[in-house]
């Protein structure tokens, strides 16, 4: 590789060529102020805080877009460049809704960081801010465009990475925005709610639907009996919150953070995500050998199944019925759990951690219900357990480790590795092949369905079976294997999607600032925890086996159906055009 | 309910879908003429524009998501969103037209059609919009109807005489 | 008139633009068959003899940007041709199209043929729809005869015309949004690197010229370079469509030679200005040009000349502002203009015209803050200095020359309402 010698404000450096003044500046701890440049995503270039002087450069250059060259000479800390980069944060702090104090972001917002950075607080502009009404009619997401600070970068995730295409710039000049077609509210779109623009959203304009104040109201409540399920992607994520290093695993801290808020009973998603490996692998290899839609593809992740609602609903029969794990646990816990502690599920008060917006939407399915109650009350993100934990004033770091309760309260490794992209799938084949070989697993681990590439596949040799597998996150991806199925060319038995990139450990609730490499520390975190536990393979799992005995009988049975499976439908669009043209 | 195809649609009926269709066609369904193809399809709806209707149709069936196609809407000046009219009038507002003082020329037609920018009649006959330089400074002040340009309107005669043509 | 040349413009009203015979009657054809006769050096050394400067208002050196875009490696290129004349007090391509459509062609094909592309796409601004038929039909004849489509004149060199449509945006005039609009999305400027010269209109080697650019390239292909440079100052040599309106008596597009006074181009061509009024300012290369008092006006019209004055040939706008206009009320026309046609993209521009235009308002109105012409000039060379592409660059070039020639018309003593 050609190495380019340069100076940044008279510091020599040398750095690849290709390199950007601004990362080639980071490697001399210069800090460039930026806004809209996120390490995932393409350069935009068009905040232009990043501007610096360029020696023999008439005007001022975006260090983002701009790449560095053999005797280059960059000063990012003149009196004319740091005026400029004042100007250019005043022109956009202008037009932003400054009630920092209410905002989810304080404290955590990139804008406000910088102007601190550069001391300002009012300026001297016009601060009339032009914006489009609040969207907050969806459960998921709430969008301000008096706080948008047109970046781009939601527009970015949800067109480039996701292909859903609900986000996109419209008008121009002054009316510029950031909105769905005809500013329609998200919910009259295509969205599917997966967050992640709200994960790179530089400050206030699109966040998770608060739902604290509710859950705070429940524990409260001396006639409810809250309990809450914690799902696999969280314990490594939710340390971010408290400024531990990336990928720590804060299981026991996390337990004892929620007993502290009040919760009756704290259990672990990692349990049913074994239960739904249970009926999934059954379901599957049913397909397999009675025969059914091919390949069977995973339900789990709730933005995902908007996705294919909304788009692709002719495929809807390839969908596993199963419910998500969350849901599963909701069922169980207004039935079973119901059952066993002599509490009218009418008192019991379900709260998830999901690192999930679309679970929010996800739980207010009305098709999910159990005797006659909604099976999951309310759904916080990794985000909102974070505040909430800050809020209580509970010294997170410090907290001696506490366990989940029974009879919720054991998980495999298998039901541990549903965070991870390419974990749905390796728990079902862990399970899968004993249940179909009868015989033990020779090798556990399936390293061909792990890591961050895009699409991945294998086979696997269940004795004499060939099983061809795809792994896809993020939409983007799904999208090539489903045109594959429209096609009649989808090699593949079986194939797990997960709708945000990385996983559920990447999904949209997760702490701010998840980007790909606290992605792939977090999916190591995720692979120690499997590696660390007694039981990994769900089928092993005996909590879920005395489910089976005293409550449920045998996977896919009558009662299984009736609680562990659904139906999906098609998320209708607008306008019919094929009637219209039949008329 | 007698629900109507143009009740259920507003604009979109069997017929203008037909000729949508054919000039999506006549451009080879090539999403990179999705202008051209807007700014034909804005000729044949009454009062020159795209309804929402007309864009999702557009996007389904060229395999253009939606929010692109109102992207494009909402950015180009010349394509519009809201209904105009049979006879759509530009007034130049650009700086020449300012020079040569286009006062005259904008009350006389708000004054004779009774409308202000950006309304139109009462019978959807005329709009009036502003628009920036079309390039007729030689014969400023100047207006273009359905894209015909009138210039050297300095006087109510000569502006009544170019109105005239679309009645 | 004599003040005026035609070399360019030589073929105006000579033929039926309508005819492709017409044409071949007035020794059509012939820059394409010099030029076939060529080497793609042999014309890149003529371009670059030539000096022509690129007449979009950008003034690139064409015989260099042609230089470079043959030395692109790729055997898939494209030529555009930018009719996107968007600058106000511009009209002169369109003069050039309507009267001498096959010279423009005969360009694309020289151009092509230069810089080694299969395909041209000529980007023709909505405002001059009527001119669609009148283009198509000249490209259907060429196809029909010969001049375009493959193996031209009997060469193996082939080459496409297509005729895209804008849809009324200012801002498509620059190269890389020009290149996004023909690709059917909004129009807003791609971040560069890569440059469109390497990887452009649909991911390929992508040259960009102005119609009368190309016109140009057509007409000394036919006639030889000398014939062009015998016109115009040895650093500004030959000729320039300029588009002459406002407060003269005689606007219109005229072919002038470089060295021409302001004062020769708005007395003798443009005939003065009309009743009995006094020239205020003149504005050079449309609305993103600057502006000059009448004290300068003997400079003259070459880029050299202009530059010293701190003006720009541009577009070749010559917009001439007699003293019924108030200068404040000019600059909040042309404030106007760019709010309109800001893509909104960047920060800079979006912003910095946003909170301009407040100011300019209330310069209008009289009652302007004691800190307003601080901010404006403070923001305006932000726009200047960081915004995405040349429209944000020169969006405050008239504000901060109005300041500079005029700073009574900002001195807050002065505007406030008595």
């Amino acid at each position: 590789m050609n190495m380019v010698n340069l100076k940044i404000d008279n510091i020599n450096v040398t750095v690849p060529d290709g390199t950007t003044i601004l990362e080639a500046a980071k490697k001399v701890n210069v800090n460039i102020p930026h806004l809209c440049y996120h390490p995932d995503q393409a350069v935009k270039a068009n905040c232009r805080v990043c501007v610096v002087d360029v020696a023999g450069s008439k005007k001022l250059a975006p260090a983002c877009s701009s790449y560095v060259y053999e005797g280059m000479e960059v000063q990012t800390n003149t009196k004319k460049v740091r005026d400029m980069q004042k100007g250019i944060l005043e022109l956009i702090l202008a037009n932003h809704d400054q009630d920092c104090l209410k905002c989810l972001r304080s404290g955590n917002c990139e804008l406000q960081a910088l102007c601190q950075r550069f001391n300002i607080s009012k300026t001297n502009l016009d601060e009339t801010i032009e914006a489009l009404p609040l969207d907050n009619t969806n459960p998921s997401l709430v969008r301000d465009t008096a706080k948008c600070i047109k970046c781009d970068r939601c527009v970015e995730a949800c067109q480039k990475v996701q292909e859903v295409h609900a986000l996109t710039h419209s008008h121009r000049s002054v009316h510029y925005n950031v909105a769905p077609a005809y500013e329609m509210p998200l919910e009259q779109t295509f969205c599917v709610l997966c967050g992640q623009c709200s994960a790179v959203c530089p400050v206030g304009a699109i966040v998770e639907k608060d739902d604290t104040a509710m859950v705070w109201d429940a524990i409260q409540d001396p006639k409810k009996h809250v309990i809450v399920q914690v799902a696999p992607a969280v314990r490594v994520a939710l340390g971010d919150m408290f400024n531990l290093p990336k990928g720590s695993i804060v299981t026991g801290q996390m337990v004892a953070a929620l007993r502290r808020l009040g919760f009756d009973k704290i259990f672990d998603t990692n349990f049913t995500a074994d239960l739904t490996i249970m009926e999934e692998g059954n379901e599957l290899i049913q397909r397999l050998t009675k025969g059914g839609t091919l390949p069977m593809i995973t339900s789990c992740s709730p933005g995902w199944i908007n996705f294919i609602e909304g788009r692709y609903d002719h495929l809807l029969d390839h969908l596993s019925s199963c419910k998500s794990p969350q849901q599963m646990f909701g069922a169980l816990s207004k039935s079973y759990y119901a059952d066993i502690t002599g509490i009218d599920p009418k008192d019991i008060y379900t709260v998830s951690i999901m690192p999930c917006t679309a679970k929010k939407f996800e739980a207010k399915r009305p098709e999910m219900k159990t005797n006659g109650v909604q099976e999951v009350d309310a759904v916080l993100t990794t985000r909102e357990l974070g505040r909430m934990i800050q809020s209580a004033g509970i010294d997170f770091v410090g907290l001696e480790e506490d366990q989940f309760d029974n009879p919720f309260g054991i998980g495999t490794g298998a039901g541990a590795i549903f965070g991870a992209t390419g974990g749905v799938m390796e728990a079902a084949l862990r399970t899968a092949y004993e249940v179909i070989t009868g015989k033990e697993l020779p090798a556990l681990e399936f390293k061909g369905v792990r890591g961050l590439e895009g699409i991945k596949e294998c086979t696997v040799d269940i004795d004499g079976l060939e099983l061809k597998v795809a792994v896809a996150h993020g939409l983007g991806n799904a999208k090539k294997l489903l045109k594959q199925i429209d096609s009649g060319e989808s090699p593949y038995a079986f194939i797990e999607v997960m709708a945000c990139p990385g996983g559920c450990i990447g999904g949209g609730g997760q702490p701010i600032k998840s980007t790909m490499d606290v992605k792939a520390k977090r999916i190591d975190a995720i692979y120690h925890i499997d590696e660390d536990l007694p039981l990994r393979k769900s089928h092993e799992n005996p909590a879920v086996k005395e489910l089976y005995e005293k409550f449920l009988g045998a996977p896919l049975g009558h009662k299984s159906h009736e609680l562990l499976h659904t139906h999906y439908h098609s998320r209708g669009m607008k306008y019919n055009f094929k009637e219209l043209m039949n008329k | 309910m007698n629900s109507t195809e143009t009740k259920s649609f507003g604009v979109l009926t069997r017929d203008l879908a037909l000729k949508i269709d054919s000039i999506i066609e006549k451009h080879q369904s090539n999403s990179t003429k999705l202008i051209g193809i807007l700014l034909d399809i804005q000729d044949v709806v009454p009062r020159q524009y795209i309804p929402r209707e007309v864009a999702a149709y557009v996007s389904e069936k060229m395999n253009i998501p939606l929010s692109k196609t109102y992207d494009v809407i909402s950015f180009y000046a010349a394509l519009s969103d809201v209904p105009r009219a049979d006879y759509i009038i530009q007034l130049c507002d650009s700086v020449v037209c300012k020079v040569t003082d286009n006062t005259v020329l904008l009350n006389t037609i708000t004054n004779l059609l009774g409308i202000n920018e950006r309304e139109a009649t009462a019978d959807g006959k005329y709009w009036l919009e502003y628009t920036p330089c079309f390039g007729a400074c030689d014969i400023s002040p100047a207006i273009r109807i359905n894209g015909k340009v009138y210039g050297n309107l300095t006087t109510e005669d000569s502006i009544k005489a170019a109105l005239s043509q679309y009645k | 008139m004599s003040k005026t040349v035609s070399f360019i413009t030589e073929n105006f009203g000579k033929y039926d633009p309508y005819s492709i015979d017409s044409y071949l009657s007035i020794g059509g054809f012939t820059a394409i068959k010099n030029a076939l006769a060529m080497s793609s050096n042999d014309i890149i050394e003529i371009a670059k003899k030539a000096v022509v400067k690129g007449r979009g208002g950008a003034a690139y050196d064409t015989g260099r940007k042609w230089s470079q875009a043959a030395s692109v490696p790729g055997d898939n290129k494209v030529v555009i041709c930018n009719a996107d004349e968007g600058e106000p007090c511009t009209f002169k391509d369109r003069n050039v199209i309507e009267n001498d459509p096959f010279r423009l062609l005969e360009g694309m094909v020289i151009a092509g043929y230069t810089v080694g592309a299969q395909n041209g796409y000529i980007y023709l601004r909505e405002e001059y729809r009527h001119l669609r038929s009148l283009i198509q039909n000249a490209i259907d004849q060429c196809m029909e005869k010969g001049y375009v489509g493959d193996n031209i004149m009997g060469s193996d060199f082939s080459f496409h015309i297509h005729l895209y449509s804008g849809a009324g945006a200012y801002v498509c005039g620059e190269g890389s949004t020009l290149i996004e609009s023909i690709e059917g999305k909004s129009g807003r400027p791609r971040i560069k690197p890569p440059f469109i010269k390497e990887c452009g209109l649909f991911l390929l080697p992508t040259l960009v010229n102005n119609v009368e650019t190309l016109a140009i390239a057509a007409a000394v292909l036919q006639h030889g370079v000398d014939e062009y440079i015998k016109y115009g100052t040895p650093e500004s040599p030959g000729t320039k469509i300029i588009s002459l309106a406002g407060n003269v008596k005689n606007p219109g597009a005229y072919e002038i030679p470089f060295g021409l006074t302001l004062r020769e181009i708005i007395y003798d061509i443009g005939g003065g200005i009309p009743d009995g009024h006094n020239l205020l300012l003149f504005q050079l290369g449309g609305a993103s040009g600057k502006i000059g008092p009448a004290s300068i006006i003997d400079t003259p019209y070459t880029y050299a000349d202009l530059a010293k004055q701190g003006l720009v040939v541009g577009s070749g706008g010559v917009l001439v502002v007699d003293d019924r206009t108030r200068v404040i009320d000019f600059v909040k026309s042309i404030q106007d203009f760019f709010i309109h046609e800001s893509c909104g993209k960047c920060t800079p521009c979006r912003e910095g015209n946003r909170q301009i235009a407040k100011i300019i308002d209330r310069f209008v109105a009289g009652n302007p803050k004691p800190d307003d012409l601080n901010t404006a000039e403070r923001f305006a060379n932000i726009m200047s200095n960081c915004a995405f592409c040349g429209l944000g660059e020169t969006a405050q070039s008239a504000l901060l020359t109005a300041i500079k020639h005029f700073p009574q018309e900002f001195d807050l003593e002065e505007v406030a309402v008595k």
